[in-house]
């Protein structure tokens, strides 16, 4: 049976230039008995999603059914398990769980019996009078899941549930989870969790949805996991879809090669249409110290087990060493260029004058130089690049936009920007 | 408030409950025979506020030190009654401009400006109008008093709680409406809680310049006519008027030990009972300790009275419903809330618009028309003066003495609680001693009225800059020692720049107290004699005393102009400039 049915949902935040979408064309349903895992990076819209199955946002357009009731308000069939756990730190654990049954105006004995009753089957014994701040992450996270169980929600959203915890911890909770779900005695119907990690999506899923960022939020491919649990994940089965799942997230998966380093049409790169991902100078440098060391060469998984770093974290560092062209991706596998392999040797002073004209090819980056180039005095202020981006990205997008623009521009020595008058000024100043 | 622990029904493994206690200790019977004696005292003392007096009866204060105790249990009455209604209305005032768009167009910047119009000035009014509304009877008076503490307490107390409401962290509003809290539980359990260390801490700095007002309100002559209440500061006075110098002497004391006592007995438990709303999840390595906190925890009844209490929350809690639930519907009508919107802004700005005309009428029927705006702009200028020497001596004399206290974790120890009670205690009580030395010495009260200005005023900026000078981190003065910079390149390189941010809170705070003091400060009387300082202070003070009503309007608008001008033009620039530039 179908829970939650999501059709032609979009959704978008306000910008100067109208609505500038973070989902768009969202057609997705969750059926009983099932797990699914939306997974994508950041900015791909899955916690939104996520949100808005929990009736917590409004959609622009679409619309969202619970059990074919269309939602109007707070999703009466579902209940949110948080990343930073959410617990109100001024109540015991028992206080915590009963928090839900609180609202529902149960009566205090019934409030007690059935915080006690899943207190008792997330393994929180003990805990009950407890004060959430002197309990461990995953104690804590133990609270998040009994309050959500205990108001015994059709499905159970979860947004990132793990990622604020330890490897160890994570897993086991993970796996606990999972124990419980395949006991029987789960008492929820469905559970949609958001990750950013394949390998979690993977363990944990019936279905992994997975979600492309750019230009925003679509699904871009689904797939069934029919692995057998508790998952091996050192099985032939396992790891190859994770590898497929890994090329869909990078979008390299339809086959086009890109076009190699140096071979580029200007013209058509924009800022708009060319972000910068979200990494600074000193991180993509040391991404390429470490390619270096292992031969210029370095499989995705080879990457993150070297580095114990999530795919979030790691791909915007990629996509930055591709972007500057110090780096190309071929299926799983990112190789230094020329280039980076100089870049990544280069002394401090060497490496800057790699990195300028690298970064001057950069659309935003070559946009607030050749502004600069063009002002009066050489100075602008930080409000006329906001104003033009705004066309194109969310306020919160182009603080990021312009926050690596300005490392970037800062490294290479193209131009300064004074945070207390909010001023680009080109570096060095004419005259 | 506050959220009582439910009884678990299982001991709880973190916190046992002693037992060695049995279900009645000694403690239980201390605790609540203090309370009960607090119950009476304050019965005892809040029959004679409805007591009758007669105008014509100046002052029928008895300067018997013995009479001190119970003059001083009037003060204190009035001041957490004062407190209890600041605390209401911080409540409302936040909880309306947090949750209606519309009103928060309305309450914010009208905070802002209440807060920049000097308390006193509200007194005159409060005291006109509260005496014409119970006539013959003491509660007039009182209320006014109350009225004048209230305006000192609840701006801050209001922009505490409004900033903790709309920071509300996002999980946590998510979790309120995913989980189809009612809007009382919303504030009870999410909102309240979150705002309570910030109320807390507001309202103990704003009680301790409380004082001032106090003080100010009990011995106050308004159109021509002394208006007495029974307290310490009346006592005072009536000390002073009668020229014994020793029964003064008692009176400081006493208004000393007020200040210590209700810090010690109140302020320190309660901030040290707010830890428990902080909202970090870890344990916090140095939290505030309260002896008599703790003395108090250890008795068995606060339990047992959360036991009893339960079914009163629960009832609470259920009445609470009728609130509504805490939701935001998808779907919004936005022609309604547009003809809404359209509608609130017309009316208000109907009745802002009607209440202009209507004052720039009656100033206009009055025989100065409105030129009577002309003489406070100037002497606004004598005032000012008075306050930037105050603000620029304070600095020099006190941010060198601040940062070597606050280098040394030894004397901050030592200095930071007696800095406290300075500020807290009222610098007016001292001003009649002030005056007595004038008379001696000769001093004109043009100058010296910076002096008693900065009795109150000063201490502020001592208190920030101990404060910055704490929060420079150890290794960077470390490291400056390392590296040989001493000496003014250290001031220049370290210390301003790291005492800064603190020392801009701590000046605004003083310009805005010298600036209220001054319509106390520029005008003083010892025995028979008054003198009078060039200033706008003294002119407000002129107009309260014969009761003329639009040069006291003129006055007090454009001193809150004043006020508001210098924070928007200067004190709000340094302070983007600290958090910009010079944050840790």
């Amino acid at each position: 049976m179908t829970l939650l049915t999501v059709t032609g949902l979009t959704k978008s935040y306000a910008g100067a230039d109208g609505d500038l979408p973070v989902l768009a064309g969202i057609d997705l349903d969750i059926n009983e008995g099932e797990i699914v895992a939306l997974l994508g990076k950041s900015g791909s819209g899955k916690s939104t999603l996520l949100r808005c199955l929990a009736g917590l946002i409004p959609p622009n357009s679409g619309t969202i059914t619970y059990r074919g009731r269309p939602l109007t308000g707070a999703n009466p069939g579902t209940a949110m398990v948080f990343q930073t756990f959410a617990l109100l730190p001024w109540l015991t654990v028992q206080q915590n769980v009963e928090i839900g049954l609180e609202a529902r105006g149960l009566p205090a004995r019934e409030r007690r019996e059935a915080a006690l009753k899943a207190i008792d089957l997330i393994g929180l014994d003990g805990f009950e009078s407890a004060y959430p701040k002197e309990l461990s992450g995953g104690m804590r996270q133990r609270v998040g899941f009994a309050r959500a169980l205990v108001v015994e929600p059709d499905v159970l959203l979860m947004d990132e549930p793990f990622s604020a915890l330890d490897v160890l911890t994570a897993e086991n909770l993970r796996g606990e989870l999972l124990e419980l779900w395949e006991s029987g005695e789960f008492p929820t119907k469905a559970i949609v969790v958001v990750t950013h990690n394949i390998e979690e999506a993977v363990l944990l899923a019936d279905r992994v949805v997975v979600l492309a960022a750019r230009p925003y939020g679509t699904i871009r491919a689904t797939y069934d996991i029919p692995l057998p649990r508790p998952r091996d994940r050192d099985s032939t089965d396992f790891t190859k879809l994770i590898d497929v799942i890994y090329q869909t997230m990078t979008g390299r998966d339809h086959g086009t090669p890109l076009p190699p380093p140096g071979v580029r049409a200007p013209a058509k790169r924009t800022p708009a249409n060319t972000p910068l991902p979200a990494a600074g100078v000193d991180g993509l440098s040391g991404l390429a110290e470490i390619l270096q060391r292992h031969g210029g060469r370095l499989d995705f998984a080879e990457l993150t087990d070297e580095l114990s770093l999530e795919v979030d974290d790691l791909l915007p560092l990629i996509d930055a060493l591709e972007l500057l062209g110090f780096a190309a991706v071929e299926g799983t596998e990112v190789r230094l260029t020329s280039q980076g392999c100089a870049f990544s040797e280069a002394d401090v002073q060497t490496s800057k004058e790699i990195f300028a004209p690298a970064a001057i090819e950069i659309p935003l980056v070559r946009f607030i130089a050749t502004s600069l180039a063009n002002s009066v005095g050489g100075r602008l202020r930080a409000g006329f690049f906001r104003d033009v981006l705004a066309h194109h990205y969310t306020s919160e997008q182009v603080a990021e936009q312009l926050n690596v623009a300005t490392d970037w521009g800062r490294y290479a020595e193209l131009y300064s920007y004074d945070t207390l008058h909010e001023e680009y000024r080109l570096d060095p100043p004419p005259g | 408030m506050g959220v009582p622990r439910s009884p678990a029904n299982r001991v709880a493994p973190s916190r046992p409950l002693s037992p060695r206690l049995g279900w009645f200790s000694w403690v239980d019977a201390v605790v609540a025979a203090g309370l009960l004696v607090l119950l009476y005292v304050v019965i005892r003392l809040g029959k004679d506020v409805t007591l009758s007096f007669a105008p014509t009866q100046v002052s029928g204060i008895d300067t018997d030190p013995a009479r001190l105790p119970y003059y001083a249990g009037r003060s204190l009455l009035r001041m957490f009654a004062a407190l209890g209604v600041s605390l209401v209305f911080a409540l409302v005032w936040a909880y309306a401009a947090a949750h209606s768009r519309r009103l928060e167009r309305v309450l914010i910047p009208a905070l802002d400006i209440l807060q920049s119009v000097p308390v006193l000035a509200f007194l005159t009014v409060a005291v006109t109008g509260f005496v014409a509304l119970f006539p013959g009877s003491l509660l007039g008076l009182e209320l006014a008093s109350v009225f004048a503490i209230f305006t000192s307490q609840a701006w801050n107390m209001a922009f505490a709680f409004y900033h903790s409401l709309i920071t509300t962290p996002r999980e946590l509003d998510e979790l309120s409406r995913g989980m189809g809290f009612s809007r009382w539980m919303r504030f009870w359990k999410v909102e309240l809680p979150s705002g309570a260390i910030g109320l807390v801490w507001n309202a103990m700095m704003s009680f301790g310049g409380g004082w001032f007002f106090l003080v100010a309100s009990e011995l106050i002559s308004v159109s021509n006519r002394e208006y007495t209440l029974p307290g310490v500061g009346s006592y005072a006075g009536a000390a002073i008027v009668a020229g014994h110098l020793g029964h003064v002497g008692w009176a400081i004391l006493t208004m000393a030990i007020l200040v210590i006592g209700v810090n010690f007995l109140f302020w320190r438990p309660l901030t040290a009972w707010a830890e428990r709303f902080k909202v970090e999840q870890s344990e916090a390595a140095q939290v505030q300790r309260s002896l008599v906190l703790d003395f108090v925890r250890r008795a068995n009844w606060p339990r047992l009275l959360g036991r009893a209490l339960a079914p009163l929350r629960e009832t609470a809690g259920r009445a609470g419903r009728v609130f509504g639930v805490d939701d935001r519907p998808f779907l919004v009508d936005v022609r309604r809330r547009r003809a809404g919107d359209v509608l609130f802004t017309v009316v208000t700005l109907a009745l802002i618009g009607w209440g202009l005309v209507s004052l720039v009428g009656y100033l206009a029927g009055q025989p100065a028309g409105l030129s009577i705006f002309v003489e406070p702009l100037l002497l606004g200028l004598a005032t000012l003066a008075r306050v930037v020497v105050l603000v620029a001596v304070a600095t020099l004399i006190w941010v060198p003495i601040g940062v070597k206290i606050g280098f040394s974790p030894r004397l901050t120890r030592i200095a930071q609680p007696v800095v406290q009670i300075l500020a807290s205690f009222p610098a007016n009580f001292l001003f009649p001693l002030a005056t007595w030395l004038f008379l001696r010495t000769g001093l004109s009260l043009n100058i010296g009225g910076i002096l008693l200005m900065a009795l109150g005023a000063q201490w502020y900026i001592l208190f920030n800059a101990i404060a910055g000078a704490m929060a420079i981190p150890t290794d960077l003065r470390e490291a400056m020692d390392d590296l040989g910079v001493h000496g003014r390149r250290r001031w220049k390189r370290l210390i301003i720049p790291g005492v800064f941010p603190s020392y801009v809170t701590g000046a605004i705070t003083a310009s805005g107290g010298a600036w209220n003091a001054s319509i106390v400060a520029e005008v003083v009387t010892f025995g028979g004699t008054t003198l009078t300082a060039t200033g706008l202070g003294a002119y407000i003070a002129h107009a309260t005393a014969a009761g003329d009503h639009p040069r006291l309007l003129a006055g007090v608008a454009v001193m809150s102009m004043y006020v508001v001008l210098i924070n928007r033009l200067f004190w709000r620039r340094l302070y983007r400039l600290a958090e910009h530039r010079y944050s840790l």
